[in-house]
């Protein structure tokens, strides 16, 4: 694969001296879906805004497609689609005259076909020519990614997509993504849903006080850092975790009719074989056993306190 | 250049206007019904002829140039600053664009509006006073660049304003009164010669007595001088401009 989106020592630095983005430097894959985590006021926005020409970086470098987005702005914006994170609309447009516009802004003749196919794949064509003020929340969210698709960008950036968006217009919406995805588009989406990237993402990027603390493939990241546990359900409860047992990490779980044992996969060995030697040693019956991995929002939350430290 | 993206704007900004066309035409055409029954009819009717001219006739040039100037100042200010106030400005500022193609868009419809209004305004008057224009030609181009000129510099108050009180803060202090000191209705000769000497210094005195010229060949100062006042202030307004976009200033942190 190629990178499309490549960010080299990228810094910005606010007039009021607030170091929004700390030499950031990123490689994004043509074709892949990144997501950008990071918390509140972590530079994530100002990492796209920057991207997209919004904020003027105050040093370092970044290219879209191989145009520099300072030299090279027309080619590199050109490439580029923006679904930002507020719901920005003129209120009293019609939905295809706005998305007629994006299309004609970024340099593109009419193509009103494919105006229809993109209102259409967004459930938009029936509000066609109804004014935005008309339409509710998530149809706005709808519109703006139309807007942002109507000029076929090679690069989405989606900043925070179904924020304040419910369940059901969530889920649309990452079908919506991954149908972007199988047509080839690269998308760059900020979220504070981990269970959006962890659902959506191929690599994960972690950004906190603007500086990119790790960026990782999902699967990989999660099998380095994901500690795993193993719940043991007892037949008879325990009051305490047996001496015997003391070597190993447990801790008395449901009143002691269970026992979680964790363990890192990354060990050369997990040591269960042990420990459920041990237990049949002291005499204890087993009714169930089960795995669980640690979420992805476990182990941002923990880069993100390592960072903090 | 994105000829597409100039087209896109100026189509879009036009539309705004369209909707809300009788309030648009409407309101100038009322105001121009209003000036001459106040200042032609009753008023005029003490004062015979200005400069040769009848009194009615004279003023319709003034008129003309205040509300095309009020007009291109706020349909080019409200234009660039709705999509700040309402934060779509970040599609514009996202898009493969240069500073000149947003200008050409904006200010290319806010001058279109301006024009539409001044010739709806001009039409109006031929209603109430006999009007024999010179010099056409000229009277066109002249009323292009004043539309063009103060389409520029509502596009700067527009980008300069922070709220809806300061979009309307030039027009209503800094415009209003030099159009009405400027000789719009009146010839400065009438004055007395020391005001006459305060008012050179009134710019739109320049530009209303340029656009007189053109229509009855009369003129406060030389045609030469009206048009160099006018590419001035265009010059002004364009480097302004230029400069904004370069800096970033109130658009791009």
């Amino acid at each position: 694969m190629t990178a499309i989106v490549a960010v080299e020592g990228l810094s910005k630095i606010y007039k009021d001296g607030f170091r929004a983005l700390q030499d950031v430097s990123l490689s994004i894959e043509r074709g892949e879906i990144l997501a950008l985590l990071g918390p509140n006021g972590a530079g994530k926005t100002t990492l796209i805004s920057t991207l997209c020409g919004i904020t003027t970086p105050s040093s370092g470098q970044a290219s879209v497609g191989g145009h520099d987005i300072v030299r090279g702005y027309r080619a590199a914006r050109a490439m580029i689609g923006l679904v930002p994170q507020e719901i920005a609309l003129e209120p009293f447009e019609k939905v295809i005259n706005t998305v007629r516009f994006s299309r004609g802004l970024f340099g593109k003749g009419k193509d009103e076909a494919l105006i229809e196919r993109i209102l259409r794949q967004l459930s938009l064509w029936d509000k066609r020519n109804n004014r935005i003020r008309e339409l509710s929340g998530g149809m706005k969210r709808r519109v703006l990614i139309a807007k942002a698709l109507c000029h076929e960008p090679d690069v989405l950036f989606l900043d925070e997509p179904t924020a304040g968006v419910d369940v059901e217009l969530r889920r649309d919406m990452w079908e919506v993504v991954r149908a972007l995805k199988e047509s080839g588009v690269t998308i760059i989406l900020t979220t504070h849903y981990i269970e959006e990237a962890e659902a959506m993402a191929d690599r994960i990027a972690v950004i906190n006080k603007g500086e990119i603390l790790l960026v990782e493939d999902k699967a990989a990241l999660m099998r380095r850092m994901g500690r795993k546990s193993l719940q043991i359900d007892l037949a008879d409860p325990v009051d305490a975790v047996p001496d015997a047992l003391a070597g190993y990490d447990l801790e008395l779980a449901q009143g002691g009719h269970a026992l979680i044992y964790h363990y890192d996969t990354r060990a050369e060995g997990t040591g269960i074989t042990r420990l459920l030697q041990a237990l049949a040693r002291e005499g204890l019956s087993l009714r169930d056993i089960e795995t669980r991995q640690s979420s992805l929002e476990e182990i941002f939350v923990g880069l993100v306190k390592e960072n903090a430290a | 250049m994105n000829l597409h993206a100039i087209w896109a704007i100026y189509v879009y900004e036009m539309k705004r206007f369209f909707r809300t066309i009788m309030e648009s035409l409407l309101s100038p055409v009322i105001s121009t019904t209003l000036y001459f029954v106040v200042f032609g009819a009753a008023i005029g009717s003490r004062i015979e002829q200005v400069e040769g001219v009848s009194y009615g006739a004279f003023i319709v040039p003034g008129l003309i140039m205040l509300s095309v100037m009020t007009q291109a100042i706020s349909n080019a200010s409200f234009g660039i600053y709705f999509p700040k106030f309402i934060g779509t400005i970040f599609e514009l500022l996202s898009a493969p664009v240069n500073f000149l193609e947003i200008v050409l868009g904006y200010v290319g419809a806010a001058a279109t509006k301006a024009l539409m209004i001044g010739v709806v305004i001009l039409i109006t008057a031929g209603i109430f006073v006999d009007l024999d224009i010179q010099h056409p030609v000229i009277m066109v181009l002249f009323l292009v660049l004043i539309c063009v000129s103060f389409a520029l510099f509502g596009f700067i108050i527009g980008i300069w304003a922070e709220n809806f009180q300061q979009l309307q803060l030039i027009p209503l202090l800094v415009i209003t009164p030099l159009v009405f000191l400027g000789g719009a209705f009146y010839s400065i000769s009438m004055l007395p010669s020391a005001w006459q000497m305060v008012t050179l210094f009134n710019p739109v005195v320049y530009l209303i007595s340029g656009f007189r010229w053109a229509f009855f060949g009369v003129a406060d100062v030389g045609i030469g001088y009206s048009f160099a006042a006018v590419f001035v202030f265009f010059g002004l307004c364009l480097t302004a401009v230029w400069l904004i976009f370069k800096t970033g200033y109130r658009i791009k942190s």
